[in-house]
């Protein structure tokens, strides 16, 4: 029996590592465009009654680029997928 | 039985089981986004259906059929794959009945393995390659997603724990909107190719298509619409079980655990190495419930799951076993498989009847106990 145990190991490295960056690509673009939101204070479990960490315009920053390259690794897994 | 006749009769099998994969692997791109709410339950069956007819498409390597290398295909004949089929179709429906989300694919390699032994001998079937392509990645595929997913769901409650509540669903909730379709565009992909791999080897065995050759333009696009439509009916029952038996699934685990699937499947698929989608995406519910907590995960449906997997391919090759002895018998044997599939399927969709589950009660589950709020 041929078992490619380093296709397999490929496998898990290159999951977890996409998985886990579009996960806090897309937490971090959350946390910045929340920066844009009204803050009543103490609206839910998630939200902190603080104010935001960044200002609004640095946190629109850091989203953008954040969903930006979230858009180029779904990207890849179009191409990966037609190719 | 004429040989054009059985070869007919198994191009139809085929649509049928492809119709089933469809139905019965819904819930794989989008029990969870239903549960949180991202999509509403018609609309979701609805993006499934179509990128799943979209990824028939993608690619036609049919070389690497779900067959290939499970059993010896110059040994068996259209009627084995008919009988190996009629398995794997009645193992799905009996699956969906009971709201297992099994894995198609190995109800389809069992049904053949049944079929394949009873028509060929033991030496037809290439246990090895079942071993390695089957038993091994259905232990680990699982568990590999269930471990990403549980890192991606407490990152995401983490990260985003000081973030508006509000911002926070709606972002979480359109990233399930884009990582469920992918999921369903690689399923399309993925499991069509299944189906349009078993009709071309029918055609070739039955020396209507030339050895090598791919598949016609008809088998595509039957293939695709007939997975498109099994997927639009929705798999409704399964969908409850994955997205709302397992836990109480938060955007944020929906998306932690459809982002995971979609990375293990498509990064398994670009390297060769073969996983039960089916597998992976409830490993990455599982993952993602415990990610938020332990204990707001069911672990008796995780058993219950486990143990479907386990008798998933031997159920089915039984029953392809005994399709196969009496399909073998002669004309009237292919004759009776037929009616006695046939009626074995309707009566279980009159079970189904008797308590239905559709897109208006779908989500009307009591959640498991609630739970402390993030893993942070």
């Amino acid at each position: 029996m041929h078992i490619d145990w380093s296709s397999l190991l490929v496998v898990a490295v290159v999951s977890a590592a996409v998985a886990l960056t579009v996960v806090v690509l897309v937490a971090f673009a959350i946390v910045g465009l929340s920066g844009r939101a009204p803050h009543p204070g103490g609206d839910g479990e998630h939200t902190s009654s603080t104010a935001p960490a960044v200002s609004p315009a640095v946190g629109t920053t850091v989203a953008l680029l954040c969903l930006l390259a979230c858009v180029l690794i779904v990207g890849y897994g179009l191409y990966v997928l037609v190719v | 039985m004429d040989v054009s006749v059985i070869v007919v009769v198994v191009v139809i099998t085929a649509l049928i089981f492809d119709f089933t994969n469809g139905f019965h692997d819904t819930a794989n791109a989008m029990a969870t986004s239903i549960a949180t709410g991202a999509w509403h339950p018609r609309v979701a069956v609805a993006v499934a259906g179509v990128l799943n007819l979209a990824g028939a498409f993608l690619s036609v390597q049919v070389a690497k059929t779900i067959s290939s290398g499970i059993v010896s295909e110059t040994r068996i004949t259209p009627v084995v794959i008919f009988a190996g089929l009629v398995g794997a179709i009645l193992w799905n429906l009996v699956t969906w009945l009971l709201g297992m989300p099994s894995s198609s694919s190995h109800a389809l390699i069992g049904g053949l393995i049944g079929a394949t032994w009873v028509a060929a001998g033991s030496s037809a079937v290439q246990f090895s390659a079942v071993l390695g392509k089957v038993v091994l990645p259905a232990v680990i595929s699982p568990v590999l997603a269930g471990i990403v997913a549980l890192a991606a769901t407490y990152l995401a409650y983490r990260i985003t724990a000081r973030a508006a509540r509000g911002t926070a669903e709606c972002g979480f909730q359109l990233g399930q909107k884009v990582s469920s379709s992918m999921i369903a565009l690689a399923h399309g992909t993925n499991d069509a190719q299944k189906t349009m791999g078993v009709i071309t080897l029918t055609l070739v065995t039955g020396g209507l298509l030339a050895p090598g050759s791919g598949p016609p333009f008809w088998v595509v696009l039957s293939a695709g619409l007939a997975i498109a439509l099994g997927t639009y009916m929705g798999g409704w029952r399964i969908i409850r079980t994955l997205g709302r038996r397992v836990s109480d699934i938060q955007p944020q685990q929906g998306f932690a655990a459809e982002s995971t699937s979609a990375a293990v499947i498509l990064a398994s698929s670009h390297l060769g190495f073969p996983l039960s989608t089916t597998q992976v995406c409830t490993g990455s519910v599982f993952g993602a419930g415990a990610g938020r907590r332990l204990a707001s995960v069911r672990w008796s449906m995780a058993g219950r799951m486990a143990l479907a997997w386990a008798i998933t391919l031997p159920a089915a090759a039984v029953v392809g076993a005994a399709a196969s002895w009496l399909a073998t018998r002669g004309p009237v044997g292919t004759i009776i498989v037929a009616v006695g599939g046939s009626a074995i399927g309707g009566g279980i969709y009159a079970a189904s009847r008797r308590n239905p589950v559709n897109a208006l009660n779908v989500n009307d589950v009591p959640a498991p106990p609630p739970s402390v709020p993030t893993a942070a």
